[in-house]
């Protein structure tokens, strides 16, 4: 048995029973998978941060006068494809889904680990082929591949990145079929679902949404590669096509795709809050339901990506009707949330500020959607920096604000080490600090009529932009304060010995080792407490039973 | 003891060291067979909805087009062969066939059985294949295959015979009048198109049935694959004379293949049969 | 250099009610992002963990009429706020009459500008103030999309259909105009100046051919109008170049074909039943792709113009048509 311990304990935990290289490259265990996602993401994070590094450099200067047309528009579309596709869509699902869903469960892993390992192999591969396309060359189609540009017109290596995208695409459908079916049949008993932490619940919808959309894109953008290959004519008006039709195929996945990126943060906040207000989630059915409203409303409102194509007005009416429903699922959670800190115990920890940091900037990100919802107001705000500002306050400002406060929350509990806090703190406040002067400048750049995938602007709005990059580089060196302290805790920091450091409730804080053995659990829990029952702290939320006789059968024929 | 009894009593054994040993079959997530074959069961329809997803995106582009542009496809759909596709019908459901009764042979742990219908099925995919690969390679003769040196020569010539396309020529130029001619020899035009049209919208066509078709037959090949091995799974489990062995990766790729059908039931009418 | 603005110019009559509904919602997002932000903090600190001078008892986690207040109430005002943007879109963007008509052709990387009377722009467009505007929008290549933040409007160029949009500038000035859907290298390039004028200069403009600003008076600029042909009299040139005239208007035509002079803003009875509009959209169609829509009563015989006419000339019939309806009937 390995006695060479990592974490400082003499048992054999899940990052120290075995060492080699091999263990950890064909691991079927869901948190070693984790942790293989927080690196592969990780490392596409700042391929994706360096070009957008590049595009607020460009934009501190009214005149394109840092990189050529082309370059900047191989850029553009190098943060979006990375961002999204590689970073987003994974991040929380792959990499904290993949860690404590088993363990919030009871479950010893997931229902499939082997197609688990498939689904990381298909990421890394699907990326490797992105960075190979963006390498040779890059491509400069925007991540929305609109058509018939990217179709007949594009040119470098359009079709590689999107046989890229196709894999990491499947990665992620794999992935919502492992976790729709862990959450199906791998509950402990007495986990029933009501007593499922909120994140579990978050997890389930993103699910449906990653298995339900995905498969459209993959298919829509093969389409595009044969269209390029073959020049059938389906997506260009020369050769008889309809580019609106891409257009509706597209965004049928695509809108679906961006609650994908902000449900399992939802969840994470849902998480932190309780745990930081030593209090059971205000409304628990009601933010449970919310996550599944969200998900079906959101597969019905692509077309108000759309209202300024030629689409009908009556076409437009309906998609913008059910984009202000769906605003209404995401402002119930706010208020539970907010109803959950009331009358709690709150500490004031790094993970708590990036879950207080995304309550106020998505909420923000959230409401100027109600500009873009409008019929009148969105013809005036589409494509302009409005909408730019809008969806990264929903995706920086809220997701990876989650998956901040995630990494944080559960640091000890994945590493075995505690973060230091001061720097987390500091860290939490220059990026909000930092995320809200980079982008809040551009609500009014866009309401002035800045288009978006400009690399030069009038004059006039110069100052803004220069605020702009001023305030991306405090964002950035508000993401590079994570990378160092954490990095640096593996080795040096405090060494956790409890289970529980943050005084939380569920499985993962109660019943696990502080740093997990491999198979989770001595023996299968049995849950007897509903989630988050602060109110009872005498009684935890279950329990690891006695050893049973065992049986095992089909040997006596 | 029973399949039944089997999935309720067979569990794992702990034996304290980190590490769970199965009978073979359960894997060490699960606590109970019954657990994994449902929890497999689930996953399996998981991935079939996904798919109708996938398939059915490039169905509904296809039916906005043959809307569209009705009369051509029409006239190009004329280049496929009814009896081929016919015949592929057939082959597919019997293959439906034997592969439901190797699943049930599985159930019953009756290898020699399960090897033998797995084989049939095999067969029959490959009976599929084969005339597919036929099928594609007179279109190819033909020049019906959407690249570089495609034609509509072949479309032309047979609507052309069958009285339902007209050359006219007006000003030096020349068009094509697709319509319908009449017992008595009168041509009644629907639609009058210039020759680059007319190849355009029928390239399209050629487009979406060899996506569609190729996408198809990519997923029969993937299918044949898997039968192989669960045929060598099959044999090695009846000539060891293993009693029990997991039926589950036959029951799946049963559900895999009956998927597979389902959307060659759907693809032949729509391609080959509508607007005869 | 602080001198920048923070809000744009408000130049047309849409423009102003669309400003209006902006900032209503702005208000209400205001307020509600004050009641979250504030109210989180306020509620953060004032239920910190070392403060034990707060009423912790009671501490429900579920409330009904809460859940229905905050459910209903977003929901009201979402309602609200649809209803009023759905109907100023409508009045906004729905078909108008009486509107003085640009054509607008999208082209990597230009804007070009067609007036009726035959002046065109490259990367400018100039208009009258106080009078509707149509602008029927095309792309010739790949999807771009023609705005102009100033009036607070914006439609796609999509290649192989008409958009059209209506404005009414209010405010003589200098306005920018951009392409807001990415198009391939010089995206960022192509953008130009909306020129709006008060009534007669922009009469006096029109008839110098488009030469020089009628603000800057007198002369400059050299060769005046006279000599430049309106738009329609150019289309009527392409029609008699393209052959149209072998049929059409041809009272010794060997084909029956439909009264071209009938065409625009007709009720067109078509063979399979439906009646459409006789408009820009229907006139394109029927040059590029007359099998299409084929007219009650007429066979189809009409050869299709698909790739032997461009956006432009395409334009220039179409206005040729508008005005034999319009000659017709004895007004202009």
């Amino acid at each position: 048995m390995a006695t060479a311990t990592y974490a400082g304990t003499e048992k054999p935990n899940y990052l120290n029973w075995k060492t080699s290289v091999a263990s950890w490259l064909f691991t079927y265990d869901h948190k070693r998978l984790g942790i293989l996602y927080l690196v592969s993401i990780s490392i596409f994070f700042f391929i994706g941060a360096l070009a957008a590094a590049l595009i607020r450099l460009e934009l501190t200067t009214p005149k394109g006068d840092l990189l050529t047309s082309d370059v900047y528009n191989k850029m553009f579309t190098t943060h979006g494809v990375i961002m999204i596709f590689l970073f987003l869509i994974p991040s929380i699902p792959a990499v904290f889904g993949n860690f404590l869903l088993p363990l919030m469960i009871g479950a010893r892993d997931v229902a499939f680990p082997r197609l688990n390992l498939l689904s990381w192999y298909f990421f890394v591969t699907g990326g490797i082929l992105v960075l190979i396309a963006l390498f040779r060359g890059g491509i400069d189609t925007g991540w929305t591949f609109y058509t018939p540009y990217s179709s007949s017109f594009a040119k470098g290596e359009v079709s590689l990145a999107i046989v890229g995208i196709f894999l990491a695409g499947f990665s992620s459908i794999f992935t919502g079929i492992n976790f729709l079916v862990t959450i199906h049949k791998m509950r402990a008993p007495g986990m029933t679902w009501f007593r499922l932490p909120l994140f579990v619940w978050a997890m389930y919808a993103t699910s449906l949404l990653q298995v339900l959309g995905t498969p459209v894109v993959a298919i829509t953008l093969l389409l595009v590669a044969v269209e390029r290959s073959f020049r059938i004519g389906i997506f260009d008006p020369n050769l008889g096509g309809d580019p609106i039709l891409f257009q509706h195929l597209f965004w049928f996945y695509s809108h679906p795709a961006v609650y994908i990126m902000i449900l399992p943060a939802m969840g994470v906040v849902s998480e932190v809050i309780s745990a930081f207000c030593k209090r059971r989630v205000f409304g628990y059915h009601f933010v449970a339901f919310s996550s599944l409203a969200i998900a079906i409303i959101g597969f019905l409102v692509w077309g108000h990506h759309m209202f300024s194509t030629g689409q009908s007005i009556y076409a437009g009416i309906v998609f913008s009707f059910l984009t202000w429903l769906v605003a209404v699922p995401s402002a119930i959670k706010i208020f539970n949330w907010m109803a959950t800190i009331w009358k709690g115990r709150v500490h004031w920890d790094t993970p708590m500020l990036y879950a207080l940091g995304f309550m106020g900037l998505f909420v923000i990100g959230g409401l100027t959607g109600l500009h873009l919802a409008a019929l009148a107001t969105n013809i005036h705000l589409t494509d302009t920096y409005f909408v730019v500002a809008h969806f990264h306050y929903v995706m920086v400002g809220g997701a990876i604000m989650g998956y901040l406060a995630a990494l944080h929350f559960w640091w000890p509990k994945m590493t075995g080490r505690m973060y230091p806090e001061g720097w987390g703190k500091l860290a939490a406040m220059l990026v909000f600090v930092g995320f809200n002067l980079t982008f809040f400048p551009q609500f009014i750049l866009g309401y002035m009529g800045m288009p978006r995938r400009y690399h030069s602007y009038p004059e006039e709005w110069a100052v803004l932009n220069v605020l702009s990059t001023a305030g991306s580089s405090v964002l950035g060196l508000g993401y590079l304060l994570p990378v160092i302290y954490l990095t640096w805790s593996l080795k040096y920091g405090k060494v956790v010995t409890e289970r529980n450091p943050w005084g939380a409730r569920g499985l993962e804080w109660e019943l696990v080792d502080p740093v997990p053995s491999p198979h989770n659990f001595e023996r299968t829990p049995i849950v007897t407490r509903p989630a988050y029952d602060y109110a009872h702290p005498e009684e935890p939320t279950g329990f690891i039973p006695k050893p049973r006789p065992v049986v095992v059968g089909g040997k006596d024929g | 003891m029973s399949v039944q009894e089997i999935e309720k009593t067979a569990t794992l054994e702990h034996t304290g060291d980190g590490h769970y040993h199965g009978d073979g079959i359960l894997g060490e997530q699960f606590e109970t067979l019954e657990q994994q074959n449902n929890a497999y069961l689930i996953g399996m329809w998981a991935f079939i909805v996904q798919e109708v997803l996938f398939f059915g995106a490039i169905f509904t582009a296809y039916a906005i087009y043959r809307f569209k542009y009705v009369l051509e496809f029409t006239l190009a759909h004329h280049e496929l062969s009814v009896p081929i596709g016919t015949l592929n019908t057939f082959v597919l459901l019997v293959s439906s066939y034997t592969m439901a009764r190797a699943v049930r042979a599985a159930m019953q742990n009756r290898h020699k059985k399960q090897a033998f219908y797995l084989f049939l099925t095999f067969l029959f995919a490959g009976v599929f294949m084969v005339n597919k690969y036929f099928e594609y390679g007179a279109k190819l003769e033909h020049h019906l295959f959407p690249g570089g040196d495609y034609s509509a020569h072949e479309i032309v010539k047979h609507a052309k015979e069958k009285g339902e396309l007209r050359i006219v020529e007006e000003n030096g130029r020349e068009f094509y009048e697709l319509g319908r001619t009449t017992r008595d020899g009168q041509f009644t035009a629907f639609k009058r198109v210039t020759p680059e049209e007319f190849e355009q919208r029928t390239r399209l066509f050629f487009g979406f049935y060899f996506v569609m078709t190729g996408l198809h037959g990519l997923h029969v090949l993937v299918g044949m694959i898997v039968i192989s091995i669960l045929i060598g799974r099959a044999l090695i489990d009846h000539f060891k004379n293993k009693p029990v062995a997991d039926y589950m990766p036959v029951e799946m790729t049963g559900l895999y293949w009956h998927l597979v059908d389902i959307v060659w039931i759907f693809l032949f009418p729509l391609l080959y049969l509508i607007g005869r | 250099m602080w001198n920048f603005p923070l809000v744009p110019p408000t130049a047309s009559e849409e423009g102003a009610a669309i400003s209006i509904l902006y900032w209503v919602i702005t208000a209400l997002a205001v307020i509600f992002g004050s009641i979250v932000l504030f109210g989180a903090i306020y509620l953060a600190v004032r239920y910190r963990a070392d403060n034990n001078a707060v009423d912790r008892s009671d501490a429900v986690d579920t409330d009904l009429r809460m859940e229905l207040a905050w459910t209903v109430v977003p929901l009201v005002l979402a309602l609200i706020m649809f209803a009023w943007a759905a109907k100023l879109y409508a009045d906004i963007y729905a078909p108008r009459e009486g509107y003085y008509e640009v054509f607008v052709i999208g082209k990597q990387w230009m804007w070009h500008c067609q007036h009726p009377n035959g002046v065109r722009e490259n990367n400018m467009l100039t208009l009258p103030a106080g009078r509707l505007v149509k602008a029927t929008i095309i792309s010739q290549d790949v999807i771009h999309a023609f705005s102009i933040p100033a009036f607070r409007v914006k439609r796609d160029a999509v290649p192989g259909r008409y958009n059209a949009m209506y404005f009414t500038p209010t405010k003589p000035g200098e306005y920018h105009l951009f392409c807001t859907e990415y198009c391939g290298t010089k995206h960022s390039e192509m953008i130009g100046k909306v020129i709006v004028l008060p009534e007669k200069e922009f009469q006096a403009w029109l008839e110098k051919g488009g030469q020089g600003l009628a603000t800057a008076t007198t002369t400059t600029g050299g060769a005046a109008a006279g000599g430049t042909l309106t738009l329609a009299q150019q289309g009527e040139q392409t029609f008699k170049a393209l052959g149209c005239n072998a049929c059409h208007l041809n009272p010794n035509s060997a084909v029956k074909v439909p009264d071209i002079t009938k065409t625009w803003g007709s009720d067109i009875p078509l063979a399979d039943g439906r009646t459409v509009k006789g408009d820009e959209a229907y006139i394109r169609e029927s040059i590029l792709n007359p099998g299409a829509k084929i007219h009650k009563g007429y066979q189809n015989l009409m050869p299709a113009y698909q790739g032997q006419v461009s956006e432009e000339q395409l334009v220039q019939l179409i206005a040729y048509i508008k005005s034999l309806a319009d000659s017709d009937t004895g007004g202009n």
